[in-house]
Parts: structure tokens; sequence; C-alpha cells
């Protein structure tokens, strides 16, 4: 009785779920080849900042979706990771406000 | 059959005491998770004092090609960060960092595969894939040595610091490329990101070692992998923004 409990059994490759994993890497290499490609070619302007940040979350969405497993998890324990982000989006608005106010009063813009 | 069914009550009443797991997620994984946005904060702050000082300093007016390093204004990342290991004075920007980012997402993807192995109880696959992962690690380390020796040491030219004088490199307090901040923040970001892929790899050896001598399998599964793991992925979860922040914009 003991002895079969402790008793691994492998279970065999489930080959759908390789390739999925394989197909998620693929997503991210093009994602990053893109961000090098628009590197290269768009001169510097707000625009190409946004769609670097874009780029940037779809990234980020995969790895914790499909890497962290965190899109299989349940609807509590997602937005209950997710939810807090929102005060990064304030400090982002609010620091960067700040930075600009600090550049106005040293060079009086 | 009647002992296996034993082994799932039994884990059940160890997990939360009470008989039921919450969100349905173990209690060590769910801490992670919880340890892991605590985490994501701090990063978070570090960047976007990055975005405020950046945001505080002139930016470089002008074509990239006409860029020279200055106090005056903010560096083009481009054009400070464009070496490549034993290619003396290449401007070659993004080609080392784009390396480094291929090298941090394919040890994630083997460090995805041996969770994947470890919930097949497949000891041996779970084996290869974290010494993959950990080797994978080493290798961002080695690269992350030679991008500051590179920062730290200067190029032949040097810069002209606010008071005429030639710098070469950098330290925390004035550099070559640009305002003393830019080369702090540079220290300070990918430092702390560094640190932390520093001891993934010494969590990632130690869960390495324990399936190795068989503790994991006597233990009867294979959760600690899907929790280091979980923690590998947020390494480079953090790198995937530095890299935007940081190199591209």
């Amino acid at each position: 009785m003991e002895q079969e409990t402790k008793e691994q059994v492998i279970i065999p490759v489930d080959k759908a779920k390789i390739k999925h994993i394989w197909m998620v890497t693929l997503y991210l290499f093009l994602i990053t080849a893109g961000e090098f490609a628009i590197a290269f070619t768009l001169d510097a302007s707000p625009i190409k900042t946004v769609i670097f940040i874009l780029m940037t979350i779809v990234k980020a969405y995969y790895i914790m979706s499909e890497f962290m497993h965190l899109g299989h998890e349940t609807k509590g324990l997602k937005w209950s990771i997710v939810a807090p982000l929102v005060f990064v989006a304030w400090l982002i608005g609010a620091l960067l406000i700040q930075g600009d106010a600090i550049y106005s009063a040293i060079y009086g813009v | 059959m009647a002992g296996s069914a034993v082994v799932v009550e039994e884990d059940n009443e160890k997990l939360w005491q009470g008989g039921t797991a919450p969100m349905k997620a173990s209690y060590g994984k769910l801490m992670m998770w919880f340890f892991l946005l605590s985490d994501a904060f701090t990063f978070s702050s570090l960047l976007v004092a990055y975005g405020l000082i950046r945001y505080s300093h002139p930016a470089f007016e002008g074509d990239a090609e006409n860029f020279v390093f200055s106090q005056e204004y903010w560096p083009i990342p481009d054009m400070v960060f464009n070496g490549f290991p034993l290619m003396h004075g290449v401007h070659w920007p993004l080609v080392f960092v784009g390396l480094m980012t291929f090298i941090l997402i394919m040890s994630s993807v083997t460090m995805v595969l041996a969770v994947e192995a470890g919930q097949r109880n497949d000891r041996k696959a779970v084996e290869k894939w974290m010494l993959w992962t950990i080797v994978g690690g080493l290798t961002f380390l080695g690269c992350q040595a030679w991008e500051w020796t590179h920062f730290i040491v200067g190029t032949d030219g040097g810069g002209s610091l606010l008071d005429g004088s030639i710098f070469y490199g950098a330290n925390l307090s004035m550099n070559q490329y640009g305002p003393p901040n830019f080369a702090a923040l540079f220290f300070f970001i990918t430092g702390f990101h560094g640190f932390h892929v520093f001891s993934g790899v010494v969590i990632n050896f130690i869960i390495f070692y324990q399936t190795v001598v068989g503790k994991l399998e006597q233990r009867g599964h294979y959760e600690m992998v899907e929790k280091v793991g979980l923690y590998w992925h947020f390494v480079d979860l953090v790198w995937v923004f530095v890299f935007t922040f940081f190199y591209l914009i």
C-alpha cells in the first residue's frame, strides 16, 4: 500500500501542449523582431514610443497569460493580480507630469 | 486505486487546513503571485523614476547622425549601447541587448517545459529543462557583466564634463554619456534586475538539486518547480520592460 502511493507514473507528453508553448515562443520572437525593425526604420516620435509600449504590453500579456499560466487560473486570482496594477498607471501619470513641471521650473519653458 | 485517493485527501488538508483551496491555487503559488505583485511595484517605481528624471532633462535636438555625448541633454540609447563583445569600436545599436533578450526568453521557454515535465512526473525531463534554464540564466548574467564593464570603461574618445575635462566611462556620480543620473539609473535598474536574475539562478539550482537527489519525486509532486518557474518568468517579464524603456525609447 505504502509503496503503491509513492510510485510515480510518468504521464506521456501531450504534443498539442508542447506545440502551443512553441507557438507562444514564436509570437514573442516575432514581436521582438518587429521592435527591432521599427527601431531602425522610424524616426523618434511620440507615435514610435506608443507603438513600442503597445508591443511591450502584448509581450507581457503572453508571458503572464501563457508562461505564468495566469490566463488559465480562476477569475478571482486573475483579477487580484491584474487589478492592483492600476496603481502603476496612476504612478506613471503623476510622475511624468511632475517631471514635466521640474523641466519647466529649471529651463523656464 | 484506494491508495491514490487517500493521497489526494491528505494533500487538500495540508494545503489550506480547512480542506479547501481558495481560488483553486495552492498556498505557496498564491503567495508567490502576491510577492511578485509587490516586486512588480518596486520595478515600476524604478522605471517610472527613470521616466520622471528623463522628462526633467532636455532631449537631444537634431539628427541622430550628429549626436555627440553631452552633459546638457539626455543621451540617445542607440548611441550609448552599441558595442558587441570582441568587436572593438563598432556601431551596432541594440544588437547585444537583442541577444540578451533572446537568451532570457529562451530560458523562460525551457522553464515552461520543466514545469510541464513536472506536471507529468517526468523526473528526467525536469532535470534536463531545469539545467538548460540555469545555463540560460548564467549566460545572461555573463552578458550583463560584459555590458557593465563596457559601460564603466567607456569609449576611446570619452566625453567632456561640464568643466570641460574629458571623462571616460561611468560611475555613480559622473559619466561620459550624459547627465549624472543617466548612469546612476542604468546601474540601479539593470543592477536590480541582474540581482533578481542571480537569485533566480540560485533558486533554480536548489530546485534542480532537489530534483536530482529525488526529493521532489519522494514528495509526490513537482509544485516547487511551478513556484520557482513563476519567479523566473517574472524576471523575464521585467526584462521585457527594461528593454523597452531603457534601450528602445
